[in-house]
Order: structure tokens, then sequence, then C-alpha cells
């Protein structure tokens, strides 16, 4: 089940230049986010849906804007849409510079000593 | 205490704080089997680019080096309440990249090293890595079939293991193994940063 309707995801791949060049069209060359930082377990959630038409969004993005209703990391974003990580953090910061995406950005390493989060974790897998 | 104060509002949708796990050791020491038994999703994959800015620099030219590697990783979820999402990542086995693993590792709650008796010395360089790196880190030996059956302490003894570093050991293929190592680790690291163990309170009492 390919998340791209539309958009088969072959038109992409040239046969000589191989799987790299999609994800780098994608994102018309640039390799870094402009804004955000986008650690591996970001959680993106979509705050304004975005149709086909109006949007004038790549096929990419909008199924990014689809899948994002319910919170997903980068991680999983990624493996979704069978792109490197690096390619969804750029889309992604193109997403939130357009008001269709919101994120929560990574806490730090000094944020984990919250004793709150220790508990609610180990009560958490315990329950597993 | 007060889960009534959340900041980690985006608009009118609460996102959970997520919060990543790693599961290191050498080439096929079970990591991926680990993350698979106790992830409610099927384990997925993700290729990402890792990058060490800067760090050394070329003795001929001058140049600064970056290097760049892709790794593959696999990855799992346990979604815990509305407040918090686990996620385990199988970091490769490419043991001589591990100078790139910082942005791996940066922000993880900590990290389980698998070991396989069969091949101890595999496990080395992620015990140096997360030692200097002072992540918080805890030993699991996976018992693989036809694996001699090691005492832990000799484990111990064999990895040089700091004695505050808990050691166990696990079948990566049981869900309660791997719930347990997960547990393990969650404790030792609330330990390492908070300086207190899981008091009694309202959990079961240890046997
Ligand atoms: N007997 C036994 N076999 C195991 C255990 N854990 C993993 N295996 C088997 O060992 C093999 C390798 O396990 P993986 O989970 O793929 O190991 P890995 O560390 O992800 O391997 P790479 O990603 O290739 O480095 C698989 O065939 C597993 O079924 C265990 O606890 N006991
Ligand atoms: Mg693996």
């Amino acid at each position: 089940m390919s998340p791209f309707e539309e958009h088969p995801e072959t038109q992409w791949v040239g046969e000589e230049a191989g799987p790299i060049v999609r994800p780098y069209v994608l994102t018309r060359g640039r390799t870094e986010p402009t804004r955000g930082r986008f650690d591996l377990i970001t959680l993106a959630v979509t705050v304004r849906s975005a149709s086909p038409r109006e949007s004038g969004l790549d096929p990419e993005c909008l199924a990014i804007v689809r899948f994002c209703r319910q919170p997903q990391s980068v991680a999983e974003i990624a493996a979704h849409m069978n792109l490197p990580a690096g390619t969804i953090r750029v889309l992604l910061s193109d997403l939130l510079d357009q008001g269709f995406i919101a994120l929560q950005e990574p806490h730090s390493e000094t944020d984990m000593h919250d004793e709150s989060l220790y508990r609610a974790v180990l009560d958490g897998l315990r329950a597993l | 205490m007060d889960s009534a104060h959340s900041s980690r509002d985006a608009g009118q949708v609460k996102l959970p704080r997520a919060i990543k796990i790693l599961v290191a050791g050498g080439f096929g020491a079970g990591k991926t089997t680990l993350v698979g038994t106790v992830s409610e999703i099927e384990p997925l994959r993700t290729e990402e680019t890792l990058t060490n800015r800067g760090v050394g620099v070329d003795d001929l030219s001058g140049v600064e080096t970056k290097q760049t590697t892709t790794v593959a990783m696999d990855f799992g979820r346990i979604t815990i309440g509305d407040d918090y999402r686990l996620y385990l990542f199988g970091t490769p086995g490419q043991e001589r990249f591990w100078f790139l693993w910082d942005e791996l590792a940066l922000g993880a709650l900590g990290a389980v090293v698998l070991a396989d008796t069969r091949r101890l010395a595999d496990c080395f360089p992620s015990l140096d890595y997360f030692e200097r790196r002072e992540t918080p880190f805890i030993v699991a030996v996976n018992c693989f079939d036809g694996a001699r059956r090691y005492d832990l302490d000799e484990v111990r003894l064999g990895l040089t293991l700091h004695p505050d570093i808990p050691i166990v050991l696990c079948d990566a293929r049981e869900r309660e193994s791997g719930k347990e190592v997960l547990i393990t680790l969650v404790e030792h690291a609330m330990k390492m940063r908070l300086g207190t163990a899981p008091a009694a309170g309202n959990t079961a009492p240890a046997t």
C-alpha cells in the first residue's frame, strides 16, 4: 500500500540515476531543515488539513499531512514514506513553515531528571 | 505529580513525550529480535545519515574532514498511556562508526548493550562508547542455544564491567525477558540521574 495514490514513486526513480535522485529532487537539493530540531523521535502532528487542489503541496507532503493526523515520529514518517530520515526533516520543516504541522521538539538531556517520567515508564512497562 | 501542567500543546493537540532507548551490540547479537519482542508494532526500518561535524582535520590538506555514513536502523514503539511514547532503536553493528552515534545517543534515556557469549568482545566498542558518554546502560547477556552457559559474574569479569552496571541474562525472543531488560535499564537510569532507587511505594516488593 503506497501512500502516494496519485503519484507512483517509480516516476521519480531514473534507471540510471538510481533511487538517490528522488529524495534529492523532493528537497530541491537541500539536506538541512531550515528550522526546528528534528531528532528521530521528534513528533509531528497535523494541525491544518491539506486538500490536494488548494494546498499546492507535493504528493509526498500531502501524504505526510495525512499520515500525521495521529502524532508520528520522524522515524515513523520516514519508514512509512520509505524515504531517508534526512529527507523527511526537510519536508517537515517546510510543512512547519506553512502551518500544516506542529512539532514536539526533543527534550534536552538535562530534562531526563524528571522523576515522574521514570515512574510512569516503569509502571507502563510492568503493565505490558 | 501535576500532570495538568503541560507545555507540549500543539495548538489543540497535546503531544506525548517521546523517549528514546538504544539497543546496541555486536553483529547478530539479537538487537532486532529484542526490539521486535517488546514493540507494539512490527519493527520498522529507517535510514539515517550520521555526520561527524568537523572533528578531525585532514593532516595533509588542512581541510576539515566531515565523516558521514548512512545507517539502517530497526525501531519499535511502546505507548505508555497518553503521556509517553517509548521508541527503541536497534543501532547498527558497524562499530567503527561509534563516533557517529552522538546524534543517536543525544537525549536517550539509556541503552541496552546485548552481549553474545560466543563473541563477547563484539560489544566492547558499545560499552566503551556509553561509558565515555555517560549514557546510562545495562548489559543483557543473550542466551543463544548451544552457547556455553556463563555465570554472570564471569561475564562481568570478562567485560571488566563497573560493579554499578547491572548485568542480566535474557532471551531476546521472549517478551517477558525483554520487558525485564527494559525495566532494569529504566531503574538504573533513574538511579544514575536522580540518585534514587525506585522506592517500594506502590510497587511489589522485590524477591
Ligand atoms: N537462541 C536465541 N536466539 C536468538 C536470540 N536472540 C536472537 N536470536 C537469533 O539470532 C539471530 C540474530 O538475531 P537478530 O535480532 O537479527 O540480531 P541483530 O543484532 O539485529 O543482527 P544484525 O542487525 O545483523 O547485527 C536470529 O536468527 C534470532 O532469531 C536469543 O535470545 N536466543
Ligand atoms: Mg538487526
